[in-house]
């Protein structure tokens, strides 16, 4: 490689981590207790007690715990049910509207065995809220998401580019060396170097699939005006369902119809992920990766029959395996654990490049790179 | 000794796939494959933890 190549790639570097440095240590930091944000809310706001259920005792029915529900929630309307995957819970979510505002609405979790409500969990607006705002869109909505998945994409090029300008530094050294015996400046180039390196593989993965989580919302409207309307379309011009048929019956449909799946939630007639006319049944597998691959079961909300169920899109389903790639809750807790260390080493990665920038000397990259290749520039191209 | 990019990227290089290899077969299956993904992903760890020794070892001269 040239000099000059080297030193735009450098330049390429340089300015891509200066302008998301702030911004991407912002991530990194509120990112560390969202790894943990279950066991965090498990321990704040402990899962109801389960008993152990006797056998021969009366089988849920769905319908009893919707109107138990509203019962609780006088005035609102069910919007979703939801599936816990691991524990026998689950949990209907009521607001005064279908749609969103308001964004949040109330969610009685219950047994998923006997039907038995728990007491409404208070709404999610605490602190691990504030941290999950501040990580996905800075409280600014669709362009806060869009401005940190640029930063996301600033990231990947500084990746790149780190890699290329690493390549004159280790010329001359061992892979993963440090020397720490000289001056403060050459240790931490050398840890951002080897630090950086050991980390590439994961930091690129958790970044383009954040950059990918970034377009939930417009992936999300791109499905809906997209296979969900399709899907829909013989009920363009039905007249607006009076009351609503039989969810239990519903659910029973949508087994049927993928018998080796589960379901993961129910989105009503009228809320954002259905028709006017469906229940529509998110069905998931039961392997960590086809869990996250929902496969929508709609099924008329007046007759409870099954009418279409699909594979989703290829663009839903890129989002929807990003999600575990980004979030590091696939593997148990360990792999939390491993995710919080690696992003621990990120921060170090984001600071002492800040460092190095910070305490440049005012040598020109030119002379710099000439020390670098004391024993003979020329050669490079033959490596 | 100057260095050629393949004596450079080769330990690199294997980290990065066995970071691959750890980040989808966590994805795969459970309990086996979990096991996997964190023994893989774990080695990275592991060499930062190896990097961190050294430097100790480095800056407390042998008496």
């Amino acid at each position: 490689m040239t000099a000059l190549a080297l030193r735009n790639w450098y330049q390429v570097h340089k300015w891509t981590s200066l302008i998301a440095t702030l911004f991407l240590l912002l991530l990194c930091l509120t990112g560390l207790p969202l790894i943990f944000h279950e066991e965090i809310e498990h321990y704040f706001e402990p899962h109801p007690e389960l008993h152990p259920v006797p056998a021969g005792a009366p089988r849920i029915d769905y319908d009893k715990v919707i109107a138990s529900a509203l019962a609780a929630r006088p005035g609102e309307v069910v919007r979703f049910v939801a599936f816990d995957p691991q524990d026998p819970l689950g949990v209907v979510l009521t607001a005064v509207g279908l749609v969103p505002p308001p964004l949040d609405g109330h969610s009685q979790p219950f047994d998923r065995r006997t039907g038995e409500l728990f007491p409404p969990e208070p709404p999610d607006d605490g602190f691990m809220n504030l941290i999950l705002r501040l990580h996905t869109d800075l409280f600014l909505g669709l362009p806060g998401y869009l401005f940190l998945g640029l930063m996301g994409l600033l990231l990947v090029a500084s990746l790149v580019s780190g890699v290329v300008v690493y390549t004159p530094f280790m010329r001359k050294l061992d892979f993963a060396t440090v020397r720490s015996g000289r001056s403060q400046r050459l240790k931490w180039l050398d840890l951002h170097n080897v630090l950086g390196i050991v980390t590439l593989a994961w930091v690129l993965v958790v970044g383009i699939t954040g950059v990918i989580n970034t377009l939930a919302l417009p992936i999300q409207g791109m499905w809906q005006t997209g296979q969900l309307a399709e899907m829909t379309a013989p009920y363009k011009d039905v007249p607006p369902l009076e009351s609503l048929g039989s969810l239990h019956k519903a659910l029973e449909s949508a087994r049927n119809a993928a018998p080796d799946m589960e379901p993961s939630f129910v989105a009503f007639p009228g809320t954002q992920f259905s028709s006017q006319h469906h229940y529509a049944v998110f069905m998931r597998g039961t392997t960590p990766l086809t869990a996250r691959l929902l496969k929508p079961a709609l099924v008329d909300a007046r007759t409870s029959e099954l009418t279409d169920m699909r594979e989703m899109p290829l663009y839903v389903k890129t989002l929807l395996v990003s999600q575990p790639l980004h979030f590091g809750d696939y593997g148990g807790l360990p792999l939390k654990v491993i995710w919080a260390l690696l992003d621990v080493i990120t921060i170090v990665v984001l600071g002492s490049g800040l460092y190095l920038w910070l305490g440049r000397r005012k040598v020109p990259l030119e002379k710099h790179l000439a020390v670098l290749n004391a024993s003979g520039v020329g050669t490079e191209g033959k490596a | 000794m100057r260095r050629g990019l393949w004596i450079i990227f080769r330990w690199p290089l294997l980290l990065a796939l066995l970071s691959f290899l750890g980040l989808l077969s966590a994805l795969i299956g459970d309990e086996f494959y979990d096991l996997l993904s964190w023994l893989s992903l774990g080695v990275p760890l592991l060499l930062v933890g190896v990097v961190g020794i050294r430097m100790r070892r480095v800056n407390r001269p042998r008496s």
